[in-house]
């Protein structure tokens, strides 16, 4: 087909457009990916001329940030294993049973949820954590953020498990399993995919969370690296950029590892259209 | 092997009473039939037999035992799912074993026992594929053997076969009757296709609306239905049903409808207790019983055609007797019938059923 030519112009113009438009959200991806390599970096975009890794071996070296990561971890994987666990029996209940109100109960839970873990909150669950004792351990981190995730867990998972067939556990326990063997052994394996998404989403979350850890947590040893991250500031308060790139890179990996890793494993197709 | 006994139960959904004070007696080693139209409760009497449900009153009793409020584990009961409930994540080897599994038996013996009832049913060879990797008849016969390989006291079905394509239909309603004349099994089939009543079950149990309207066999069912629900529920065409006027008349019955003509029949006790009560009879015929005649004999039935069906080794003539009243007789020849616009379809009336105004069965002369 012939374009006419003001149609030609007009294309023209229209990906001209685009490309800025993509330039301009590339940019700062093309910086995070190119600072951290560059003993150099400023705020400026530029290639590392040489490419290094002394930027790593300076954040490597620096302990506070290499222990920051690991308390990430732990607070990430600490509070995903606790909402996985308590999200999928509690999910399961509300699906399987017949409790009349079954439904507002999760509804009223999804409410508060988004108070529990917002910053109007943040009062009373600095006081709550206080008098419990917990001030400046990660279990208070894993705490609050599993109350706080909790509830909208729950509500993903209680979608995916209405949406699989009660015959299954039906008949399990007819041909000779306990309700608890039927979990087990059939229901659970057929809402893996559900607890799947769950637990990345929980992991991103409290991953890349600041406010709820800098505010329950006191020494640095306790600080996930969100928090650590503004260490890599000068005493007047300038960043020293060459860290902070390499840093941030590292920060970032793990969530990135995790997605890779799920969408390998089991396809990321989101709430309503995972399928066993 | 044990027999199934329902003692006054009724099941409700909040104001729904889905089953209602059914009572019956399943011998050992019969294999009854649940037939009935969508949502007369059914698979909600199958599902308290094997303590998915538990009824709102009555009592269950299976091999004499009281079971109204065990759990299904504990019944040790087979039942073979609508929609198969294979799970997904299991190889069909797996699948198959399950119960065995939580049946604490050893993986090489439960495996080995699996093969060989999927070997009777021709499935042998698919035991690594996972349920989504095989046919639907494939499936079918995977849930078939997970209920088959653990003996059990009594084996539900509910409309296990309703999912099949036609052919296959036919087929696996064949392996069953087989498997129960091999089996002898205990065995209660919940269906809504009475043509697969006819052909499993020892008695069929007809459902309407949570009641049990007729317990018999077959062939009593087929014979002498109960109410006009059973005649226009089984037969394929079902019954013609035509609603007549009946008086006495110099001591015999005479029975009077647009296009009818039929010979005054005997008088009887109940005939004369159901005139008593309304003179609204109505007069059921099968299909079968019909045949082409001349106009103006007796013992005829007369109005316009309405189609004339073709099906190989017989025809189906049906005729419009006005407002949606028709008549369908089903004439064996596998010539193509040459009708005029008006037909007169013949009977005897040793082959005709009376109804009171009710729709109970009047018994017949003997009955
Ligand atoms: N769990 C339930 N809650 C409410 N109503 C139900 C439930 N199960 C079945 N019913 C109702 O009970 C009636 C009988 O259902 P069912 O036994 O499944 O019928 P059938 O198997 O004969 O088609 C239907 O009207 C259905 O809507
Ligand atoms: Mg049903």
């Amino acid at each position: 087909m012939k374009l006419t030519i003001p149609a030609f112009v007009g294309r023209i113009a229209f990906s001209a457009l685009a490309a800025l438009i993509g330039a301009i959200f590339a940019l700062p991806l093309l910086w995070f990916l190119f600072a951290p390599f560059n003993a150099r970096a400023e705020l400026g975009l530029a290639l590392p001329d040489p490419w290094t890794l002394s930027n790593f071996v300076t954040v490597f070296g620096n302990s506070y940030a290499v222990q920051a990561l690991w308390n990430s971890f732990i607070q990430a994987v600490g509070g995903v294993i606790l909402v996985g666990a308590a999200a999928t029996l509690a999910a399961y209940a509300l699906s399987r049973s017949s409790i009349p109100g079954k439904g507002a109960v999760t509804y009223i839970l999804l409410l508060f949820s988004s108070v529990v873990s917002g910053s109007a909150a943040m009062v009373p669950i600095f006081l709550i954590i206080s008098a419990a004792g917990l001030m400046d351990t990660h279990l208070a981190v894993i705490l609050t953020f599993a109350g706080g995730l909790l509830p909208t867990a729950m509500f993903i998972l209680r979608d995916f498990i209405d949406s699989i067939p009660k015959s299954y556990e039906e008949s399990a326990m007819v041909a000779g399993a306990s309700p608890v063997q039927a979990f087990f052994d059939v229901a659970l394996p057929v809402i893996r995919p559900g607890i799947v998404v769950v637990v990345v989403w929980g992991f991103v979350n409290i991953w890349g969370s600041f406010l709820i850890p800098f505010i329950l947590l006191r020494s640095d040893s306790n600080m996930p690296a969100s928090v650590a991250i503004y260490s890599f500031y000068s005493e007047a308060g300038t960043p020293i950029v060459t860290l902070l790139a390499a840093y941030s890179l590292i920060y970032s990996l793990p969530v990135i590892a995790l997605y890779l890793f799920v969408s390998w494993k089991f396809g990321f197709r989101f709430f309503g259209g995972i399928k066993a | 092997m044990a027999s199934v006994e329902f003692k006054n139960v009724t099941k409700s959904f909040g104001e729904f009473t889905a089953v209602s004070d059914v009572s019956f007696d399943i011998a050992d080693g019969e294999f009854v039939c649940l037939l009935g139209p969508s949502g007369c409760g059914k698979t909600t009497s199958l599902r308290m037999m094997a303590g998915l449900e538990t009824p709102t009153s009555g009592h269950i009793l299976i091999g004499g035992q009281e079971v109204t409020h065990l759990h299904p584990k504990d019944r040790n009961i087979a039942m073979v799912f609508q929609d198969y409930a294979l799970y997904p994540h299991m190889n069909l080897a797996d699948n198959i074993a399950y119960p065995l599994k939580v049946r604490g038996e050893p993986v090489a013996q439960r495996h080995a026992r699996a093969k060989q009832v999927a070997d009777v049913l021709k499935i042998g060879h698919l035991m690594d594929r996972l349920p989504s990797q095989i046919s639907g008849g494939q499936q079918q016969r995977t849930s078939l053997a997970r209920a088959l390989v653990y003996p059990a006291k009594v084996y539900l079905f509910d409309e296990p076969l309703s999912n099949l394509d036609a052919k296959l239909r036919l087929e696996a309603r064949g392996f069953l009757n087989h498997l129960q004349r091999d089996m002898g099994m205990t065995a209660v089939y919940v269906t809504h296709d009475q043509a697969e009543a006819m052909a499993l079950a020892t008695r069929i149990a007809v459902m309407d609306q949570g009641h049990i309207v007729q317990f018999a066999s077959p062939i009593e069912i087929y014979r002498r239905p109960a109410t006009t629900f059973v005649a226009n529920f089984v037969g394929n065409p079902p019954m013609n049903l035509v609603e007549v006027e009946g008086a006495q008349v110099e001591g015999k019955l005479a029975l009077k409808a647009e296009g009818l003509a039929i010979a005054a029949l005997a008088m009887t006790d109940a005939i004369g207790k159901a005139l008593a009560a309304s003179g609204k009879l109505t007069l059921g015929v099968r299909p079968e019983h019909l045949g082409i005649a001349q106009t103006g004999a007796t013992n005829t039935i007369t109005a316009p055609l309405f189609a004339n069906e073709n099906m190989g080794p017989e025809s189906l003539v049906t005729i419009d007797r006005g407002d949606s009243a028709r008549v369908t007789a089903r004439i064996f020849t596998d010539d193509h019938l040459d009708l005029s616009k008006v037909v007169t379809l013949r009977f005897s009336t040793e082959h005709v059923h009376l109804f009171d105004s009710t729709g109970k069965r009047i018994p017949a002369l003997g009955e």
